[in-house]
Formats: structure tokens, sequence, C-alpha cells
């Protein structure tokens, strides 16, 4: 397993935003997805996940309706609003801009200067 | 965001708490579930699997914390919580519920009580249309010596009322208006009755539609024209039980055929007099002279008229007043400039809430400040009880309480006591209304309208909420961060307690004291006025025992001025023969029965005097020969009127105390010399002169009076005079006061002439103890709120000390052992109390000398930085708290080193 890292505060809600963009999913769900798309790379506080997706259902940019899980299971599944859609849009295009000016930033070498 | 998602996820956690709370639980234990299948995938057993991912997962109740704020449930939620939490926390500990309760409530009732006679009495507006522009036309004349007095200043002249009312530019109606008694004869029995007397206009301020029939006006104001009267909506459904046809009904007021022409409605108090009927002033304007100072003004402002704007109006019609009219020929109308006549019209209701406003607000301040040692008390009750739950709070925060929790949990707890306080408060302030409107001096104004209404209530509910938070806060923030490692190591450890843990008690302690010597100071202050005012000579002895009468002869019933006098003559004969009945006589009135009084001016024999110069008024007083010996008020030299001296018409007068060494240095230099009214007029011998009286009120100081006989000769034209047909008739006697001696006087009275109405039945004592009434009041309340306050301060120290003694246990139990003497701790405690006691005193002395100012108008014989009080209450101080700290100190005396010791 590759060594994991914290996330930085008002990640999680992009994460978040993300991993439910690819499909609906409950609570677990999420949580696994995330570890998934980050190669595990991400460590996820449990229980700190689930007061992130009632913050963002409460900003209605997820909406909750419950149903059944794989393993038959009652669950409350998440998926995305348009505004959500929207958020993560321009969240995404915020961290790409970011991590691509940092990124330069540290790439430079002496000469370039 | 999409508000519309946001409000209906708000409002179903509002409307819906429990589910969502049971939505939240339920995945989160799904997810726990979820976790456990994976870990029972890679090879666990369920049960570690399960266990496992609760551990993962974390502390699950800190999560749903979270959850909720997220969810927005929270605040509700916690509320509804800390609420259960708050009961339960009281009910566990019934003993500080209780104490804590009592004191808010005694202490909130209290204050409900005493602010519903505030509002009542001066907050609410008057009961007219647009009462903010009525005015009360007064005056004031520094230069009229004695003529205007403090109270009512410079009263009206009908002169001035037709000036005014004519040549004014603000006003939009004014009048003048007296009050009377009258006879009303041929209905029942003869009955006096209370009349006010109005010109044209004082209803049309006033502005109340009568219920029935019209105002009286203008038209009803003619010289021997008809006689209108209106009736009080009380004397109408008294007398002729509402009857509609009353209007046009003629009845006979002072023997003379009056038509009824209205009736005023249910309510209708005149300015603050209550009537029965409402009489119209007839003056004849040929025969006005300027003088005649005895008429009330009222007007109405036009609107936007601000009342310096009238004054400024008023100001300038008083010499147009001057110039229009004249005392008579040979005058100069001109003398008025030196009574330097200035108008200060005030609002009604201030005319109408009096001097008793000071007296309220006096009252409402202290009770504020004994609300305040209450919430002391209760902070101080708190404080104790929050130290006890430290570890309680310091384990909820280790498991995740944040401090906002804590905080509102302990504000919670507070505001429940408050509220609770509170509606046991508005009980009390239930009862204590009925006791102030019982115990409050008879002459308080708007009586009839004191109650408790809406606006009290919510003074009540914003007190308990200001109280709660007042008494609530300092616990909850000192409180709300305990140092967790530091609690929860000292479990079960009584650690000594250091300074600052008990610096807040101390200061509340201190605060107490300070602010019960301010409130028994000015207790102390009202007994030293009311001692002062007991010593005062009122002029009379013995009042239990004097019976007095009103009985009027109005010139209509009887016109001849000797047959007046031999009715009064032969009535005091019919009294002196009532059994039991030592002495009667008769004079233009007692002191301090707050009649009308007459003034006129003195000129002493042998003094120079300008021409046109005005001498100072004095005070008249009429009186039958006996009426000093019955009243028991002291001839200082010379003799007393007698019968001769009446019949004769012989012309003597008799002399105050203060009259006859001003005028001739001793009293008894005075007997033989000679005065007289006006400079036309002849010489009168003064015969005796009488101690000072205090007329008006024991508070003041007592006139120069001039003493004459009931029956005097007609100076104006041939014949005798009788200026008293309305006399006060006294009658000294051991059955002064009961039935039978009423009875048998008014039996008396009838047989001399049966259509004789009797008023203002009372013995002397009545009239004194009403005007102690002011005093008094002040007195009782103000005696109320230093005993509370006393008690508060006594129970704050005594708490703040054996709890301090308790705490101390192991410390005193460790220096007895290695060797302090019992007395070294009793005196150590008692030290402690007394310091906080004398601080107290010390800041409290400043702050009284600072406040006591503002009751110096309520003060008699004491001023108000009075050392002899100061000293007494500061000494009283001390001695409480070295008795509240003797007990605890006993106490810590009796600690076994052992046992103190062991305990740890």
């Amino acid at each position: 397993m590759p060594s994991q890292a914290q996330i930085l505060p008002g990640m999680l809600d992009l994460l978040i935003l993300k991993a439910v963009s690819l499909g609906p999913l409950h609570g677990y769900g999420v949580l696994l997805r995330i570890e998934q798309i980050s190669q595990g790379a991400l460590l996820i506080e449990q229980g700190a996940l689930y007061p992130a997706l009632f913050r963002l259902v409460r900003q209605g940019l997820l909406k909750a309706s419950w149903g059944t899980s794989d393993n038959n299971r009652r669950a409350k599944f998440y998926e995305l609003t348009s505004a959500g859609r929207k958020r993560l849009r321009e969240e995404a295009d915020g961290w790409n801009r970011l991590a691509a000016a940092i990124a330069s930033a540290l790439n430079t070498r002496a000469e370039e200067v | 965001m999409s508000f519309r998602s946001s409000l209906r996820s708000s409002l179903s956690s509002i409307f819906n708490p429990l589910r969502v709370e049971n939505d939240t639980d339920e995945e989160l234990r799904a997810h726990v579930e979820n976790r456990a299948d994976d870990l029972e995938r890679s090879g666990l057993t369920r049960a570690e699997a399960e266990r496992r991912a609760r551990i993962e997962f974390g502390a699950h109740e800190k999560f749903r914390e979270e959850c909720r704020e997220a969810n927005g449930a929270h605040f509700l939620h916690a509320l509804s919580q800390d609420f259960r939490f708050g009961l339960r926390m009281l009910r566990k500990s019934p003993g500080f519920t209780a104490v804590a309760l009592l004191t808010i409530a005694i202490g909130i009732g209290a204050n409900s009580a005493v602010f519903s006679v505030v509002n009542s009495v001066l907050l609410k507006p008057l009961h007219y249309p647009k009462p903010e522009d009525l005015v009360a036309l007064h005056q004031v004349a520094p230069g009229a010596a004695g003529l205007a007095d403090f109270e009512n200043g410079l009263l009206l002249s009908p002169s001035m009322y037709f000036t005014y009312a004519e040549q004014n530019r603000t006003f939009e109606s004014l009048g003048v208006w007296t009050t009377d008694i009258s006879n009303v004869t041929g209905l029942a029995e003869p009955e006096q009755v209370r009349a006010v007397v109005v010109s044209d206009g004082v209803l049309q301020s006033l502005s109340v539609a009568p219920q029935l029939g019209r105002w009286l006006m203008a038209t009803d104001q003619t010289p021997r024209g008809p006689q209108r009267v209106m009736l009080s909506y009380g004397y109408w459904q008294r007398r002729f039980g509402g009857d509609r046809g009353v209007v046009g009904r003629n009845i006979m007021v002072d023997s003379q055929s009056a038509e009824v022409v209205g009736v005023m409605p249910k309510g209708f108090r005149f300015v603050d007099t209550d009537f029965d009927l409402v009489e119209a002033l007839q003056f004849d304007r040929t025969k006005l002279i300027l003088a005649g100072f005895g008429f009330h003004g009222i007007a109405r402002l036009k609107a936007g008229t601000t009342i310096a704007q009238a004054n400024a109006d008023v100001a300038r019609m008083v010499p147009i007043w001057m110039n229009s009219w004249s005392n008579g020929p040979g005058t100069d109308p001109h003398v008025y400039e030196k009574w330097r006549i200035t108008p200060m019209l005030r609002p009604l209701k201030q005319e109408v809430t009096g001097n008793m406003s000071e007296v309220l607000w006096v009252v409402m301040g202290t009770i504020g400040l004994v609300m305040l040692i209450a919430c002391a008390n209760v902070t101080n009750l708190l404080l104790v009880r929050v130290e006890a739950r430290q570890q309680e709070l310091a384990v909820r925060t280790a498991l995740g309480a944040g401090w906002r929790r804590i905080v509102s949990g302990l504000l919670v707890e507070s505001l429940m006591l408050g509220v609770m306080g509170g509606v046991l408060g508005v009980a009390v302030a239930h009862n204590g209304v009925r006791f102030l409107v019982a115990a409050g001096p008879a002459n308080l104004p708007r009586l009839s309208e004191i109650s408790v209404d809406g606006r009290t209530l919510g003074f009540t509910l914003l007190l308990s909420v200001v109280s709660s938070l007042l008494f609530g806060l300092i616990p909850a923030l000192k409180y709300a961060r305990p140092r967790t490692s530091l609690v929860l190591g000292s479990v079960g450890r009584t650690i000594s307690t250091s300074r600052e843990r008990h610096r807040a008690r101390n200061v509340l302690v201190v605060a107490q004291v300070a602010m019960a010597l301010v409130l028994l100071v000015s207790a102390g202050l009202m007994i030293r006025t009311f001692q002062a005012l007991r010593t005062v000579d009122p002029g009379f002895a013995d009042a239990r025992h004097l019976q007095l009468m009103r009985i009027g002869i109005p010139d209509s019933l009887i016109h001849e001025t000797q047959r007046v006098m031999r009715i009064q003559n032969d009535i005091l004969d019919k009294l002196e023969a009532v059994p039991g009945v030592k002495s009667a006589a008769f004079g233009s009135e007692m002191p301090m029965e707050g009649f009308d009084s007459e003034w006129d001016t003195v000129f002493v024999e042998g003094k120079a005097y300008q021409k046109g110069e005005i001498p100072p008024l004095h005070f008249y007083k009429h009186m039958s020969p006996g009426f000093l010996a019955t009243a028991g008020t002291r001839i200082i030299s010379g003799r007393d009127f007698t019968w001769d001296d009446v019949y004769g018409l012989r012309p003597v007068v008799m002399v105050s105390e203060n009259l006859a060494r001003e005028g001739w240095g001793t009293p008894e230099n005075a007997i033989g010399k000679r005065l007289k009214e006006d400079l036309g007029l002849p010489w009168r011998e003064v015969i005796g002169v009488v101690q000072d009286v205090p007329e008006r009120a024991l508070q003041e100081k007592p006139p120069a009076i001039i003493y004459w006989p009931p029956m005097v000769e007609n100076l104006f034209g041939g014949g005798p005079a009788q200026p008293t047909r309305v006399a006060t008739f006294v009658v000294r006697s051991e059955r002064a006061g009961t039935e039978g001696l009423l009875r048998e006087m008014r039996q008396a009275v009838w047989s001399v002439n049966a259509s004789l109405p009797l008023a203002a039945v009372r013995t002397m004592q009545e009239v004194y103890d009403k005007s102690m009434a002011r005093t008094s009041f002040t007195l009782v309340m103000l005696g109320i709120a230093g005993a509370m306050a006393l008690l508060l301060g006594l129970i704050g120290i005594y708490g703040v000390i054996s709890y301090t003694v308790s705490q101390r246990q192991r410390e005193i139990g460790i220096r007895l052992a290695v060797g302090a003497q019992r007395e070294d701790v009793l005196q150590m405690v008692l030290s402690q109390g007394t310091k906080m006691a004398l601080v107290g005193v010390a800041i409290g002395i400043g702050v009284a000398l600072a406040l006591a100012r503002l009751m110096t108008g309520l003060l008699f014989g004491v001023t108000a930085h009075d050392p002899v009080t100061f000293a007494a209450v500061a000494a009283l101080l001390v001695s409480v708290a070295l008795l509240a700290c003797y007990i605890p100190a006993r106490r810590a005396t009796r600690v076994d080193p052992m046992v103190a010791l062991r305990y740890e």
C-alpha cells in the first residue's frame, strides 16, 4: 500500500463531489470510491465523512434517497444535483489551476530564473 | 446553493427532529456494518470484524453531534436536550432549586409589583384624547411671599382667565376650575357632594364627550343666569338609578334650582379628582379685579405647539392682564411686577402625579437594587453548584461536547430558573400590588388605575430573562472550559482552593454588602425623617380624641350673617351637650386638612410703607372662641377671643408667634399692638399670640398666621360680615371616631337645622396620618427593601464563608495538626468575612453618599449625608457579617485534624 496522505481542509468536499459524480453511492461506498480513485493514497476519517455529506445535502449540492445496497442492506444513496455538478466543475478547475501553478513553481530550476 | 432545498431540509429537521435523528443513526450503523462485511471477507470473525469496524469509525457520539450541526437540527435538539437535562439537574437538588426559586420569585415579584404601580401612575398616558397636548397652567411668583406655594404655584385669578382665554395664540382651549362642596337637597337626606366648578374651556380641553346630554359651556356662565350642572356617572347611578330622563330635570344645589344638562361617562376623572357634580363658574366681568388667585388653569395646546412656546405666549399676556384690570380706584396694577409672575406650564400628567413620582422612582430604584442583590445570591449558589459539577463538565468536554454546548446548557438551566421564578413572581406581584394599593397613601394619584397589565407581564418576562443571564453568565463563562487534565486528575480530591477560584464569589459578596448598605442608608434616612416629623409640634394635642366635621351654611339657605353666627353658636352648644364631649369649637380649618386657605396683606402700625407698596401676604384663619383650647393649641401670650368679642364686633385679632417676633420682637410685646389688612381700613388690636402651627404639612415651616374672630365688622358696608360660612367643627371627646358619637353629633346638628349636611367627618388622627402618608409609605417600602437586602446579604456572606470553610477543611486540619490554636482558626475565618464586609461597606458608603442626594426631597430634619445614619448602618452591616461568619467559623474550629487528613 502506498503511503497515505492527510487531505487538506476543504478537499474532502471536492473528493466527495467527484466520487458521487461517477454514480450514486451510499456513505460507505463514497469512502471506498475515494480510496479507489486515489489509489489508496488519501486517508479519510470514516466518521468525518458523514458531517461532510450532510453539509453538502444542506447546501443543495447533493441529494439523498433511501435505497438498497448490493448486499441487500437499506442504505442512503447520494447523487449530484445540477448545482453540485456546477460546483464540482468550478472546484476542479480551481484545483487544477492551483496544482499546476504549484507544480510549475516547484519544478523551477535555477537556470530558468 | 438552492435555497428551497436548504429550507426544506431545515424545516424537516425542525418539524421532525426525531426522524432526522433516526435516519442518521441508521445510516451510521449501515456504514459500520458495511465495513464489518468487508473486514469479515478479509478473513476475520464476524464479532472481531464488527469490533474493528466500530473502532475505525471513531467517536460515534461526536460525529452524531457534528452531523446534527450539519443538519441544522442542532439548535432545537440541543435546546430540548439542555432543557430536559436542566430539569433533571434542578429536580436532583431540590434544596438548591427551592432557595434559588424563592429568591428569584420574591425579587421579581417585588419588582413587578412596584413596576405595575410606576407603570399605572407614571407611565401610562392619562385617559383623555391626545393627553400629551393637555397642560396645567402652572405659574410661579417668587415675589409673592406666601401666596404662591411650592406645590400649586400661583393660581389664576378670574381676570387672568379672561385675558388668557381671549388673548392667547397657542391654546386650542383654556379654562379654570376649582373644587367645592355643594349641598344637594330634596332628593333623599340632605347630602354634601363633591363638586368641580368649571369655566368654559375646561371640559373642551379634556375633550371627553358626555355620556348623555352636553358639556357646560360659555352660555352657562352668565352671571346670575340659570344654574346648570352635569353629573358624574357614579352619582347618576347612585342617586338617579341611571335614569336617562335625568337630563332636563332640576335638582336643588345649595338651595338653588339647577338644571341637569349632561352626564359624564364612567371612569371619567377630573384631573385626579373624583367628583359628583360639575357646576359652572359665573364670573361677573364688570366686578372683576386683578386679584383672587384661586383657580387651577387647564388648557389644550394647539397641535404642534411646544410648552416653551406656550410659556412665552402666557408671559406675553401677563402685562396685558395688568393693564386690562385693576384692583380698584387708587391702586397701582403694576405692583404685581414685583411678584415676577412667570408661567411654568406643566404637562397635565405631571400635575396629576405630583410629588409621588419622586417617591415611586426611589422605591423602584431600591427594589431594583434588591433584585441585583438577589441575583448576586443566585449567582453564588450557581457558582458553588457548577464547581461541584466541574467533574461532570470535564467528562462531557472529554467526550466531545463543545464549549458552546456547555455554556448553552448552563444558560438554559439559569433561564429555566429565571422563568420559573418569574412565573412564581407574577403571583407574588399580584399580591404585592394589593399590598401596595392598601399600604400606599390614600392620595396616591390614579390609585384606581393600578393593576397588573400586559406591560407589567412583559416587564416581568424581560426581568426574568435579563436576571437569568445576569446570574447565569458568570458561572457559565467561568467554567465553560474547565482545565480537563486538572479536573480529571483531581477526581475525589479536594485540592486546596486557589485565590483565583474564590475571586468571583468574593466580589459578589462585596457588591452585595455595598448595595445592602445603600438600601439600608436610604431606609435609615427615612426612619430619621419619620422620627424628626414625629417630634414636630403639630399645633394640636391628642389627635385621636379630636372629632372633625365640615358644616357649610350656604348663602341661599340663610342669608343674614347674624343668623349664620347664631346657628353656628347653637350647633356648638348642642355638640357640647352630647355625652362625653369635653368641648366643641369651629374654625376655618384644622391644620393639614388641605382646604383652600385665605391670604391677605398685613400692615403693621408704626412701620413706614411706600405708596403703592404691597406688604407681605399672610395666612388668615377664622376661629370661634375655644377653638385653640379644644384643639390643644397653646396660647403663648395674651388671651383667646370671647363671645363678647365676636358679637360685639370688636376689632381684635390674634397672631402666630413667628409673626409677633417678626413685627414686635417678643410675643409679650405684640399684645396691644395694632395691624390692618389695607391702608384705608381701621386698626385691629392684637390680643393674643398663638404658638407656631405647621398648617400645610409637618415638613413645611409654620407660616405666619393671623387669627380672626368668626364674625367681623363688614368693612365695605355697614353691619357684620361672616367670612366663615364653611367651617370645620372640632369636638374633643374620648368617644371620637365611634359610630355612636357620630350619630349623636349628626342629630345635634340637625336639631338646629335639618337641611345642614355634614362632610369630611373624621378624627384629627386620620388627617395627621394622611399628611404623613407619603413619608410612611416611603418608609415602609424602603424598610422592606432594606430588610430584604440585609437578609440576602446575610445569606450571601454565610454561604460563601461556609463554603470556603468546607473547602479548606484539609488546610485547616493541617494547621491544627501543626499546632495552630482553635482561636487562630476562628479569627482567620472571621477576618476573611470581616474583610469582605469592610470593603463592601467602604464602597457602599461612597455610592450612598452619591445617591442619597436623589432623595433629598423626601427627607426632613436630616441631611442626605447624615453621619449618624451612615455610622449606624455600617456598624449594623459589619456586625451582621460577623454573625454570618461566626457559625461557619465555629464549625472550622471543630475540624478534627485526623479526620480531615484521612479523607484525602
